[in-house]
């Protein structure tokens, strides 16, 4: 067992340093922090003087190193804008995001997969149908243009809602669905396939003959084998509680990390950026490592082989 | 005597295309009826629409009596209660057919549960017993075990011991051995017989093994493209068979002894069920075609004690015999 | 006599596997010392059930995979190294079909112009007689050209298993391997397919090494046949007398489960235990664990094909010469 989580636990390390270190040149390469924080009229001592501080006059693979050095130290840089570390920033916008993340992530589950169950089990009907006209249109429509829809509706036109902002709980409303309708329908149509993936299996046909009730052969016989699918969609949602809100915070002003690393970005924030990224590519891990273990525990032919995949 | 199960004209049509077109079985209490046709002749089909097991777009009509009652459309807790309980059916691909998640020990009991209404401790030595019938070693400890970590043949071993949990009145084994090696489908063959005859339960043996079906079966019906083409005693059809079409199988089986001969092939292929042919569906492979085959489908018409065949020309044949013998 | 086309000697072929997500990983020896030699214009048939090696034998015979010890001698000369212009002219001299013919073609092209391929790969001929040659072909296995211009979706398993002979013999090889290639069809399919495949090779004098688990079909076909066991031959002898009068307890084994209309299943030898295992190898004979008739010799020492009279070889210790054959 242990070789099973060394190495899953392995390939989660160097997953991490992969995106880090992505990030750590894409952004070095697309443009000079100092002229994008300090402006293009500032006097060259001060540009200089700012490159020295922050360390930006040293070859690329020293400022490489040193970043590690300090990660592994706990240390995740401070913010070259107000010069507070970086991680406090981060940290301290966390509740927002997940102020709307994960009651989104609740409605995902609590719509999408009995509608795709529903839908599955009454393939072809006129409720199958409508499921999967939805969850087509769910997902295929970008989630900035559903916010704006819905911005339009019920912001705009009718006044029930406010279109922006943090300051109530009605604030949170508009957000909250945009993200979980798009995710509901993911969840839908993914369900729904998994769910009739498994209905056409020989053993439910098995179950059926042995006088097992339809009811009683959905829920001991299909539902447990769908869920292994399924569980793959539900580890990428949790992985992105996190940074899944990036576009939503920004149409909806809502002060969360998605903001902060758009604005982060736009200034050539370093410190901000990577360490935002870290979090992300951390959570994103983890919650990738917690489906590979509910695997084993869903699926009983993983615990004895496929330990080589 | 009344038939166990008697069916009468049973036809299945899936989205309009019919390949089920018309089916008459009787089968007596303790009869082992073997089913041989190529595949797509309907002779899985035929018992998965007599007990309600096929998907929803397929509509079923006829009749399916079992000791008298009408089981087809019959409300689902009816049909719960002879799945399994009355009728029991075995499949073709064994690593598939049982549950991949569920342990040996649940997948047994809840049969068990079903149709015997036994608890606790005594479906546990129950379920025991039943893998010590079916030849599962160490029965006690294989219990918790889950079916991937079974042999195929051990895995149709544990699917007949979860037919046998309700003490069916009939088995139907659906290509039981197909997916096995050849050794190993002698074991499921040899324990399906002993079964049998301890507990006198009828068997329904579909295959597409001519071989198969002859050593285990009392009668055996040939069927072709959704209907039985000929009916009779197994050892009289494969020593006389009258239909072409059973004719040609035997002719198509290359022998294991004697002199080799080039094998009676039938040609062409089996008619797709879309655009099935006017008159008899086997007439446009059949050398003994006339014209009279192209005109009207032939039933199945008793030309024997217990011998039946759906064909114009095997009338004429017997007919023919008839008048030597009379002579 | 003439020289084999194809001969095998000694050849083996393990492989390393992991049982289980804390097995140690075991070699497993699908291919034991295998020689076999296949006369020109002749058919060898393999049988033996899953996990016998007989497929691996098949593809090592081919080139596909290299043995690890022993040779195949194609020719007269031995196999050249995979990827070399030997090799290359060597292979296009030996085609091979499976089991499955939809998964051997391309289900998006039309089936002339994947019989067409393997001519366009090695340019023979001008597009025109390529064409002309398509035609031939299909003609040969008995389809008409009007099917080459069909997809594989629409044609039937017997179609399909022709089309894939048809592009197996474009090249005009010597030497084909059919594995399993009638084992999908419906039985009077397969003597459709079976009847084609004894014409052909009387036509085009070709030499067959012909894989089945079904010894009716092997019989057919076949002037000598070999049984495998566990990645060893246990028996070979000629198709005519091998299957009527079985030596090797295995081979009797496998005879008395082929069911055979009109036999009741009375005085059926029937084999304890589960189907051999590749990657526990019983030492001695590796059937023994099964055999009704093993003695304690068979658990300690492993018997060698010997032959034991008329062209019968068999490996066993209880098939001795010709005084066990009167006696048996």
């Amino acid at each position: 067992m242990g070789r099973y989580f060394a190495i899953r636990i392995g390939r989660a390390a160097l997953t991490i340093v992969l995106v880090v270190t992505f990030a750590f040149v894409v952004l070095r390469l697309s443009g000079d922090p100092a002229l994008m924080i300090l402006g293009p009229e500032a006097p060259p001592e001060v540009l200089a003087a700012f490159r020295k501080a922050w360390g930006l006059d040293d070859p690329i693979w020293a400022q490489y190193f040193d970043y590690f050095g300090a990660i592994a130290k706990g240390e995740l840089g401070r913010s070259m804008r107000d010069g507070r570390p970086a991680i406090e920033l981060v940290l301290e916008r966390i509740p927002a995001t997940l102020a709307l993340t994960l009651p989104a992530f609740f409605f995902k589950v609590a719509l999408g997969i009995p509608a795709g169950i529903y839908a599955a089990l009454h393939r072809g009907s006129g409720i199958d149908r409508a499921v999967m006209m939805t969850a087509v249109a769910g997902f295929t429509v970008p989630s900035f243009v559903l916010a704006l829809v819905l911005v339009l509706v019920f912001a705009v036109q009718l006044g029930w809602l406010p279109s922006g902002g943090q300051d109530s709980w009605r604030h949170a409303i508009l957000p909250i669905a945009t993200l979980s309708l798009g995710g509901a329908a993911v969840l839908a149509r993914f369900t729904r396939s998994a769910m009739l993936e498994v209905l056409g299996q020989p053993y439910i046909r098995t179950a059926s003959a042995k006088g097992v009730p339809w009811r009683k052969v959905v829920t001991s016989h299909a539902l447990p084998n769908a869920a292994i699918p399924t569980v793959t969609i539900l580890g990428f949602m949790v992985g992105t509680l996190i940074a899944g809100a990036v576009v939503v915070e920004s149409v909806f002003a809502w002060p969360g990390v998605g903001r902060l690393l758009v604005v982060a970005v736009a200034n050539r924030d370093l410190a901000v950026v990577q360490c935002i990224l870290l979090l992300v590519a951390i959570t994103m891990v983890t919650s990738n490592l917690i489906v590979d273990f509910l695997y084993g525990f869903l699926d009983p032919r993983l615990r004895s082989k496929g330990a080589h995949a | 005597m009344q038939p166990l199960v008697s069916i009468a004209d049973l036809r299945v049509a899936f989205n309009g295309v019919p390949v089920l077109r018309g089916v008459d079985i009787a089968l007596q209490k303790g009869e082992a009826l073997g089913l041989v046709g190529e595949s797509g002749s309907g002779k899985s089909v035929t018992w998965l629409a007599a007990l309600g097991l096929l998907p929803r777009q397929a509509k079923v009509a006829g009749s399916v009596l079992l000791d008298g009652r009408q089981i087809l459309g019959a409300p689902a807790a009816e049909l719960d209660q002879v799945r399994g309980g009355r009728i029991a059916m075995i499949f073709q691909d064994p690593a598939s057919a049982l549950n991949p998640v569920l342990t040996i020990r649940r997948q047994l009991s809840e049969a068990l549960a079903l149709h015997r209404d036994l608890s606790g401790e005594t479906v546990k030595a129950e379920a025991r017993r039943l893998l010590d019938l079916v030849g599962i070693p160490d029965a006690a400890r294989r219990l918790s075990a889950y079916p991937h970590e079974f042999s195929g043949g051990q895995v149709q071993r544990i699917m007949i011991a979860m037919a046998l949990a309700g003490n069916p009145d009939l088995l139907i084994a659906d290509e039981p051995t197909t997916a096995l090696d050849a050794t190993i489908q002698a074991q499921i063959l040899e324990l399906l017989s002993s079964i049998r005859r301890e507990m006198g339960m009828a068997m329904v043996l579909i295959s597409h093994d001519l071989g198969v079906v002859a050593e285990n079966c009392d009668r055996v019906a040939v069927m072709y493209a959704g209907r039985i083409v000929e009916q009779a005693p197994s050892h009289q059809l494969f020593a006389d068979p009258v239909h072409p079409y059973a004719q040609g199988l035997i002719g198509a089986l290359p022998p294991l002894d004697g002199p080799r001969r080039r094998l009676t092939a039938i040609p062409g292929t089996v008619p797709d069920p879309a655009h099935m042919p006017a008159g008899c569906a086997f007439a446009p492979r059949c050398a003994l075609a006339e014209e009279p085959c192209g005109l009207a489908a032939p039933t199945l018409v008793p030309i024997a004690n217990e011998r039946s065949v759906a064909c114009v020309r095997a009338e004429a044949s017997r007919r023919a015999l008839l008048r030597i013998a009379a002579e | 006599m003439n020289a084999p086309l194809v001969a095998v000697s000694a050849i083996s072929r393990s492989y390393s596997m992991r049982s289980g997500m804390f097995g140690r990983a075991a070699a497993v020896h699908a291919v034991d010392g295998v020689s076999l030699t296949i006369p020109r214009g002749e058919t060898l048939g393999l049988v033996g059930e899953s996990g016998s090696g007989k497929s691996t034998t098949g593809r090592i015979v081919l080139g596909l995979e290299p043995p690890d010890h022993g040779e195949v001698r194609f020719d007269g000369k031995p196999m050249a190294a995979p990827g070399t212009a030997t090799w290359r002219a060597q292979r296009a001299r030996m085609q091979m079909i499976f089991q499955d013919p939809l998964g051997a073609l391309d289900r998006r092209l039309p089936v002339g112009t994947q019989i067409r391929e393997p001519l366009d790969i090695h340019g023979l001929g001008t597009p025109g007689e390529r064409e002309e040659r398509v035609r031939e072909l299909l003609r040969d296995v008995e389809l008409t050209p009007a099917h080459g211009a069909r997809y594989p979706g629409a044609l039937s398993g017997g179609q399909r298993q022709r089309i894939v002979l048809a592009q197996a013999l474009a090249t005009k090889p010597d030497f084909l391997v059919c594995d399993e290639p009638v084992s999908a069809l419906d039985v009077s399919i397969q003597a459709q397919v079976v009847n084609l495949l004894c014409d052909l090779q009387a036509q085009l004098s070709l030499t067959l090494l012909f894989i089945s688990h079904d010894l009716r079909v092997v019989r057919q076909i076949s002037n000598v046949v070999a049984v495998m066991y566990l990645g060893r031959i246990v028996e070979i002898g000629l198709a005519d007398d091998l299957f009527a009068q079985p030596e090797h307890p295995y081979t009797q084994a496998l005879v008395s489960a082929s069911p055979a209309p009109g036999r009741r299943s009375a005085g059926r030898i029937v084999l304890a235990g589960d189907p051999p295992n590749p990657a526990a190898r019983p030492n001695g004979c590796a059937f023994h664990p099964r055999c009704p008739r093993a003695i304690a010799r068979c658990a300690q020492e492993v018997p060698v094909l010997s032959a034991v009279g008329g062209n019968r070889q068999v490996a066993c210790h209880l098939v001795t010469g010709a005084a066990t054959r009167d006696a048996a």
